[in-house]
């Protein structure tokens, strides 16, 4: 619980919910006739609507990107090291929008929300929601809020891969691409990960297919268990050692099965407390938008020919010890922009905290989203004064 | 804007509304200067993340990459008309190697280097036996960068043996003056640095 906001802080902040009735046909075939989608803004929205900048958010992210919703949250928002007055993402210049994507948990369509019209929940009967599909919706948000074109798009992992979607699906709506510790597609280790993890949640018996809401319960030992896998990916082997190393939480071995080291006491705190927080459907459904993310594949699997579509300019930032999307992956996004004659800056960070990098305000890296973040608010100026 | 002045005479020799590469572009110094004089556009390559803020800063397109790991995957064939290496290339692990490299990318560049063959360099080393320590060379031998110095004739008889054509060369002092009547006679006695135009033959 924060005694008082910090200054460098957006502050209390209440979400929004926005309805839609206009159907929306996704990649899977099937049509969501009706949807809601949460979101949250930081900042103000300039005369002419110029300082727009979205966020789009990771596997287990949502719309509170920044703040607090009240005075007796212990957290503020999952990437308060970046959104604020005065961080590079700086709300005395941009008005921020974040929001939660379909399929969510956290207010937007998704599993846990009831089908319209009826007083079931979706559950498992929720479609498949792909990358594209999502930045489907976020565009029919930006109708709705009255923006032309946003003066940045800015994402981490799997919000990279929005961003690269954007770039190449509506080129024209966007100045700059932020593209942070992501990746072109994912590689079959990628894949394999995200595999165990859907197994770990299926095969719980509270999981009853997926209707599991019907019933009262949850597969709770199958959401930790994914948690859990999914939290060693985000380490580095450098970053555990530093943090646990082989220390003991009782100061002596136990000669048993339960927790000896402080390394399994932590995962198994990550893995329960993300059990209240988190639906296991919606994980399942964000791991295959992962997988199935692959932009090139609409264009000969030609990630130069995807993004000679793109318009934007681009920062692309990767962090030395991220060995779930390594920085071999953003050379790779790197590279196929350079071919494809795109205006592009590319900084690896040195880091030691792996995937989890991109959430923590890095001394270097700050500065470089800094640098580049001032120069989308020069292109403000720029596109008032024209 | 004052230039130093390798990079004033380099700007000269290339041609306005080029594109460019810079390999080892620092603080991107060169690259703006010739975008907002010469309309030229391009990348640069740098390795140290707070040059590379200052890259961003001054909105000069910089990837980061390591040099000794060569630029093939980046760059396809002639995608420049010119790359630029400044005071780089004696820091490189195979530097033969990246000139290859650099004259497939782009059919002209421009390098430049320390002179080993500077006469302070040639006394310090002839008579006081001990590797030279000058301007343009400041770091002794166990904690300089530079692991493949060469003097001007090393240089060109590189340039030889792998069929590089010399369009222009120039040398110059440490403040980069530009050279007195000694360094049009003896430029690999009284060069401190050289600055090479060089193409593919």
């Amino acid at each position: 619980m924060p005694d008082s906001i910090p200054e460098n802080s957006v502050g209390l902040v209440t979400p929004e919910v926005h309805h839609f009735d206009e159907p929306l046909l996704l990649d899977c075939g099937k049509t969501l006739e009706q949807y809601d989608l949460i979101i949250e803004t930081y900042g103000e929205l300039n005369a002419d609507k110029s300082n727009a900048v979205l966020i789009c958010h990771a596997l287990s992210g949502d719309h509170h990107a920044a703040g607090y919703h009240t005075m007796d949250d212990r957290k503020p928002g999952w990437w308060e090291s970046a959104i604020g007055p005065g961080k590079p993402i700086d709300t005395n210049q941009f008005f921020v929008i974040c929001l939660n994507n379909l399929g969510g948990c956290k207010g937007s369509s998704g599993p846990t929300t009831k089908i319209p019209g009826s007083d079931r929940f979706y559950g498992p009967d929720f479609p498949i929601v792909t990358v594209k599909d999502w930045v489907r919706s976020q565009q029919r948000l930006m109708l709705r809020l009255g923006i032309a074109q946003w003066a940045a798009i800015i994402g981490g992992s799997l919000g990279g891969m929005q961003v690269l979607q954007w770039t190449i699906d509506f080129p024209s709506l966007l100045r700059h691409a932020i593209v942070i510790a992501a990746a072109p597609k994912l590689t079959a280790q990628n894949i394999a990960f995200n595999e165990v993890a859907r197994q770990a949640i299926m095969s719980d018996p509270e999981f009853h297919e997926g209707h599991y809401l019907e019933k009262n319960t949850k597969p709770k030992g199958g959401v930790m268990l994914a948690r859990m896998l999914g939290h060693i990916t985000y380490l580095s082997d450098d970053s555990m050692r530093e943090k646990f190393g082989r220390e003991l939480r009782e100061g002596k071995l136990n000669f048993g099965f339960d927790v000896d080291f402080q390394v399994e006491s932590y995962l198994r705190y990550q893995g329960k407390s993300f059990v209240d927080k988190f639906d296991a459907n919606t994980y399942l459904l964000m791991t295959k938008a992962l997988d199935y993310f692959d932009p090139a594949s609409e264009y000969n699997d030609n990630l130069v020919d995807a993004l000679k579509k793109a318009t934007a300019k681009f920062l692309v930032v990767s962090f030395t010890s991220d060995w779930r999307f390594a920085p071999e992956r953003s050379r790779e996004i790197s590279q196929a922009l350079v071919a494809a004659n795109r205006e592009i800056s590319y900084v690896e960070i040195t880091a030691h905290q792996g995937h989890d990098a991109f959430l923590i305000p890095i001394p270097e890296y700050m500065a470089a989203f800094d640098a580049y973040m001032n120069k989308v608010a020069r292109d403000i100026d720029e596109v008032k004064s024209s | 804007m004052s230039l130093r002045a390798d990079l004033s005479l380099i700007s000269e020799w290339i041609k306005p509304g080029s594109r460019i590469l810079d390999l080892g572009c620092g603080d991107g110094t060169l690259l703006k200067y010739l975008r907002d004089t010469a309309n030229v556009s391009g990348f640069g390559i740098e390795i140290d993340q707070q040059d590379i803020v200052k890259c961003i800063e001054s909105d000069v397109n910089v990837i980061h990459a390591d040099l000794d790991e060569g630029i093939n995957n980046y760059f396809d064939a002639d995608s420049f008309d010119y790359v630029v290496m400044t005071q780089a290339l004696q820091a490189i692990r195979h530097p033969e190697e990246l000139l290859d490299e650099v004259l497939r990318v782009s059919s002209d560049a421009i390098i430049t280097f320390p002179n080993m063959g500077y006469w302070s360099g040639r006394l310090q080393l002839g008579l006081g036996g001990h590797m030279p320590v000058t301007k343009s060379l400041p770091n002794h031998w166990y904690n300089t960068p530079n692991i493949h110095l060469c003097t001007l004739k090393d240089f060109e008889n590189l340039c030889v043996e792998r069929s590089i054509r010399i369009i222009k060369r120039r040398v110059v002092d440490s403040r980069h003056k530009h050279g007195n009547w000694l360094m049009k006679i003896w430029p690999n006695l009284f060069g401190e640095i050289a600055i090479y135009h060089i193409t593919k033959k």
